[in-house]
């Protein structure tokens, strides 16, 4: 961002934000100008009465009832003139239009699933098509997320106990940045998702491809990455929140309760679905158990991907 | 009864009895305000090192100096110390025990003992709190959002058992302050001839009592939720998370006006003592205050426009958060006026005031700025916020704090500080300051959020100066708490009346106080900036810029008890 | 700075400038402190009035398994010990000591009653495996209901950690009365009271009402309705 958005706000790429930018550049001119007035003021006075005879005492100063009078009618005008601007807007973005194309989102610790209506799953990129007002349908399976696109201004939170949903509409083809915005946890900073909007065509053939035959070792690189797995994981040896994978598959693991088991697929399987189960030592039990939804093909990939990595 | 006049060492609240037993069971408030004052510097001290360890670490991008969980344990304890330990606390623990009394020209508080009790009851609360560092993990942020806070280590049962402690102290002190106010004031010291710390104190105690009681019971059932399991907040077993937000912040935004209101107090004090004028607009000041207080208690829901709170909700509690608001900015502007054909003396807590005018405003606008529901959804839960809550709390608090520290120090401990040492770590803290906070006012409308470890790479810059702005601050604080030592011990004799100031505290005790404030009860015949009504005060000039002349002898009105 | 003021009584503090002031001082601090109590109550409350919008049929189920009888009796004693500290007051008030400590005694021995009929109703549910929230495993029977029906109605726990956590602090604070009965009876055995002097009895009795009071709405909230 930042090539096309202003020195305050990143590039307005959904239908709403301009109008959202109205309303903040709106409101911040109008601060400024009365910053200005008010520094101003205070600087002015305190050189200009600034004390030169110790002994001098102010005559009794008489309050200017116009002063204080218009110094409350000018900001509740001003305030109701940004409340009512404010309110028309929210609506407009609380409302999703009916004909909005729905995507159910899941914010598990600490990536982001998303759903298509044809039964399609995908972690952390979500493709949706330009040009017409799409619909998240979101909830949480652990603990409180929140879904925020700062190029679009659209933001909520995604609870474990109820469905919330956001909508936008963008217009131009593009790559945005999603955040997590509720703290969740100790990988809250990575849980950054990207969305990529697309031309409706090019769209319909990347859904139909995610059922595409992928070779084990391929798809596992794939899901390493789309569920930031590298945030705790690295593929290079170096020490992170979790063990790294490279030469993990083969090795013997030490626990902190004292045993040893050499690492194999069944190890690799418990670890992925029951990370609490063996905690190898001088790691934190740091792993949420929000991948136990992936399929068996997944594991596979995943298995022989971590296997490649010696 | 002059220290310059008595033969002997003159009789003082400091040295009247010296043993350590006189201080830990002392009833006399004005000790009470010294050892809070101590204790809430320790807090502080504490949650400003988490600050800078929070502010390295955000040096560059990816790990700096900690992993990931260090540092969201830092930034969740240094948010529950400033908050908790620190801000509600300090003026109004610190100031309002040592000077309320006295501007109220009563011997102490209506219960001492009680009062004493607080304190106590602060430290067990601020002990219990840190526990929770050697037993567990610290995480989840100072809101305690569930389910997340009940679904990590055990650190949250001593942190939350530590916050409802410490809202015991601070309900005892606000309703020790209540009574006073109401049942102790001098004869003569009418409603409207309070000074405006006193009304501030007042507004402020009235949320600490109303509003406190609801946290406690929030903060019990979050810990009967993590010990037992209660059900009512985590949705695993069929609570609601949103509920506990809407109870959360509605002790959490009130307590906002907890920490700010003591802090307009100060300022008006400030703003009248050294432009030498009527503060304006004194009964729009004094009563907006006690309005704030109530109408405080309407708005909590602006903290959850995109919690899943219902549209309509969040629509009227933007609006109500207007209406607090106007009364803000019209304070602001009140206090500017102030200094209009006053006599405007720039000493170091004159100093503090304009800054203060400075960054609370630019806390207010941007304020001004989330409350409005658009806008909010973009900038909610980002730097952008950070910033603000941070320009209001320590722009606004803090900077007063400092501001009413250095104006009563000469009252508190009988000294004056190097001036210049004093102008200069102003400085610095004014400029540390803004280069922390406001470039996270630009990261965060940028889409940078919040309690995030590690960021991307186009914020960097930003971090880097807020990272380095930390660190000045640091520094001009650090140099306040060294001129401070060194004035205890070696700084210039203070008179009683530095500053020319007007209310009891300055006109009829010395510097420091006798044990029981006063030799006879003052009878109050003035206004507390009625400048224009005391000419004893100002005949032959005013001195105790701490640069060498004498004290001018103050008048005594203490008439003799009817 | 212990004597107090000259020509004043030996109770009245060196800071305050008469009784009169000592004594309006106190009953402010009191009555401020009986609001932060409300307030203290007023939060589970709304969380009684949540839930119960929520899950009305739950909450109406649930309030079978409380015996309004014992219940019942409990308010009687409650208010019965209100009475016994009024009186109480009204007996120092007309100088008779021994009065006092007898309906003082009274007052203790309700809230001893009070205390145990809890303790009955909190072992009979514990038995039949009613705890609040995660906790709760019903089995058997409990007051003539077969527990095996209540075992999967959804948020009953939710009404069961209410009902503790409710009763639970109001117990509390009966058991904090209690200990304050007991310094009132060893001060006033000692003669510290007096018709000039009662502030310490007509304080705690402000406390007691309040603590009276609180059951009086929790009972119907939650053994009636």
């Amino acid at each position: 961002m930042g090539e096309n958005g202003s020195f305050w706000l990143p590039e307005a790429a959904s239908t709403i934000a301009p109008e959202v930018d109205a309303l903040f550049y709106f409101v911040y001119w109008t601060s400024i100008l009365f910053f200005v007035g008010v520094v101003g003021f205070l600087i002015y006075f305190a050189v200009k009465y600034r004390r030169k005879d110790h002994s001098f005492v102010p005559p009794a100063f008489h309050e200017n009832k116009w002063i204080e009078t218009a110094s409350i009618v000018i900001p509740t005008i001003l305030v109701l003139i940004v409340f009512t601007w404010g309110f028309k807007v929210f609506v407009k973005m609380y409302a999703a239009p009916p004909d909005a194309y729905e995507i159910t989102v899941r914010g598990k610790q600490w990536y982001w699933e998303y759903e298509y209506d044809n039964g399609v799953v995908v972690p952390n990129e979500v493709h949706v098509p330009i040009g017409r007002p799409i619909k998240l349908n979101m909830s949480a399976t652990d603990v409180l997320h929140s879904y925020f696109i700062p190029e679009f201004r659209v933001k909520h939170d995604v609870l474990p106990n109820r469905y919330t949903s956001l909508w936008f509409q963008v217009d131009e083809a593009g790559e945005y940045q999603v955040y997590c915005t509720e703290y969740c946890g100790t990988s809250h900073s990575a849980m950054l998702g990207k969305l990529i909007a697309e031309p409706e065509a090019e769209f319909q053939r990347w859904l139909s491809d995610q059922n595409a035959d992928r070779p084990p070792e391929e798809l596992g690189e794939i899901l390493v990455a789309s569920y930031n797995c590298a945030a705790c994981h690295s593929v290079d040896g170096s020490r992170g929140v979790g063990p790294t994978f490279q030469g993990l598959f083969g090795s013997e693991r030490q626990f902190e309760d004292g045993t040893t088991v050499v690492a194999d697929e069944n190890y690799l399987r418990e670890s992925i679905l029951m990370p609490a189960a063996k905690i190898v030592e001088t790691y934190p039990p740091a792993m949420p158990p929000s991948y136990s939804s992936l399929s068996a093909r997944e594991l596979d990939g995943l298995i022989a991907y971590i296997k490649t990595l010696q | 009864m002059h220290a310059s006049s008595a033969a002997a060492p003159a009789v003082h609240y400091l040295n009247n009895e010296k043993t350590i037993k006189s201080w830990i069971t002392t009833v006399d408030h004005k000790r009470i305000g010294v050892m809070y004052l101590v204790a809430v510097s320790l807090a502080f001290l504490a949650g400003g090192i988490l600050a800078l360890l929070v502010r390295t670490e955000l040096a560059a991008p990816g790990e700096t100096i900690m992993g990931p969980d260090a540092y969201n344990q830092s930034f969740t304890l240094h948010a529950v110390l400033m908050v908790f330990a620190f801000i509600i606390p300090a003026i109004p623990a610190v100031m309002g025990n040592f000077v309320l009394p006295i501007q109220l020209g009563a011997k102490d508080v209506a219960f001492p003992r009680l009062n004493l009790a607080s304190f106590y009851i602060y430290l067990i609360g601020a002990v219990i709190a840190l526990t929770a560092l050697v037993v567990g993990r610290v995480d989840g942020g100072w809101t305690f959002y569930a389910p997340y806070s009940t679904s990590v280590g055990n650190g949250v049962l001593f942190i939350t058992m530590g916050v409802f402690v410490m809202g015991f102290s601070s309900i005892l002190t606000g309703l020790n302050f209540i009574v006073t106010v109401h049942k102790m004031r001098a004869p003569g010291l009418t409603w409207s001839r309070l000074p405006l710390f006193v009304w501030s104190i007042y507004a402020t105690s009235i949320v600490q009592v109303l509003a406190t009681p609801v946290i406690g019971i929030t903060m019990l059932l979050l810990f009967l939720e993590k010990l037992v399991g209660i059900g009512i907040f985590d949705p695993a077993l069929g609570g609601d998370p949103v509920l506990f937000q809407h109870f959360f912040w509605f002790y959490s935004h009130p307590a906002v006006y907890i920490m700010i209101l003591p802090a307009f107090g100060v300022i008006s004090d400030l703003m009248g003592t050294f432009s030498r004028n009527r503060v304006q607009g004194y009964k729009f000041v004094a009563l907006s205050s006690v309005a704030i207080a109530f109408l405080g208690f309407l708005v909590w829901g602006h903290h959850m426009f995109v919690s899943g709170q219902s549209a309509v909700s969040s629509i009227v509690f933007s609006l109500i958060t207007y209406l607090i608001g106007i009364p803000t900015g019209v304070k602001v502007i009140n206090w500017v006026l102030t200094m209009y054909r006053g006599s405007v003396w720039l000493q170091t807590p004159m100093l503090y005031a304009l800054m203060f005018l400075i960054t609370f405003s630019i806390g207010g606008f941007t304020g001004i700025m989330l409350g409005v529901l658009a806008i909010d959804v973009h900038l909610h839960d980002t730097y952008f916020v950070v910033a603000h809550f941070h320009y209001v709390m320590m722009g606004g608090n803090v900077i007063a704090a400092l501001g009413g520290l250095h104006y009563w120090w000469p009252k508190m401990f009988g000294r004056m500080y190097n001036e210049t040492l004093a102008r200069i770590a102003a400085l610095l803290v004014f400029i540390g300051f803004n280069l922390t906070f406001f470039p996270q006012f630009i990261m965060g409308s940028r889409g940078m959020p919040r309690r995030y470890y590690d960021y991307l790479p186009e914020f960097e810059i930003f971090h880097q100066l807020s990272t380095l702005g930390s660190y000045v601050l640091g520094v001009g604080l650090f140099m306040i708490l060294g001129y401070g030592i060194h004035s205890l011990f070696r700084g210039k004799k203070a008179p009683a009346n530095p500053w020319g100031a007007l209310t009891l505290e300055w006109t009829h005790t010395d510097s420091m106080p006798d044990p029981h404030n006063f030799h006879h009860t003052p009878v109050v015949t003035r206004g507390p900036y009625d400048y224009h009504l005391a000419p004893e005060l100002f005949n032959d000039g005013v001195s105790g810029d701490g640069a060498g002349e004498s004290a001018p002898e103050i008048v005594h009105r203490d008439t003799s008890e009817a | 700075m212990a004597q107090p003021a000259a020509g004043q009584p030996a109770h009245v503090k060196h800071y305050f400038v008469s009784s009169d002031q000592q004594f309006d001082a106190a009953k402010m601090g009191m009555w401020l402190f009986l609001i932060t109590e409300i307030l203290l109550f007023s939060g589970m409350f709304v969380a009684y009035t949540v839930y119960r919008v929520w899950h009305p049929e739950v909450f109406l189920a649930a309030s079978d398994l409380l015996d309004w009888k014992l219940g019942g009796l409990n308010t009687l004693v409650l208010l019965g010990s209100s009475f016994t500290v009024a009186f109480g007051i009204q007996r120092i008030q007309k100088g008779d000591r021994k009065g006092l400590l007898i309906n003082l005694g009274l007052t203790l021995l309700c809230a001893g009653i009070f205390m145990l009929i809890k303790y009955v109703e909190y072992a009979g549910k514990f038995e039949a495996g009613i705890f609040p929230g995660a906790n709760f495993n019903p089995t058997g029977t409990y007051h003539g209901h077969d527990m095996a029906d209540y075992a999967d109605i959804l948020f009953l726990p939710q009404f069961f950690s209410i009902y503790f956590v409710m009763t639970g602090i109001h117990g509390f604070h009966v058991l904090i009365g209690m200990g304050i009965f007991i310094w009132l009876i060893i001060r006033s055995y000692k003669g510290d009271f007096s018709p000039e002097y009662y502030t310490p009895i007509e304080l705690s009795g402000l406390y007691w009402h309040l603590v009276d009071i609180i059951w009086i709405f929790l009972f119907p909230l939650l053994y009636l309705i």
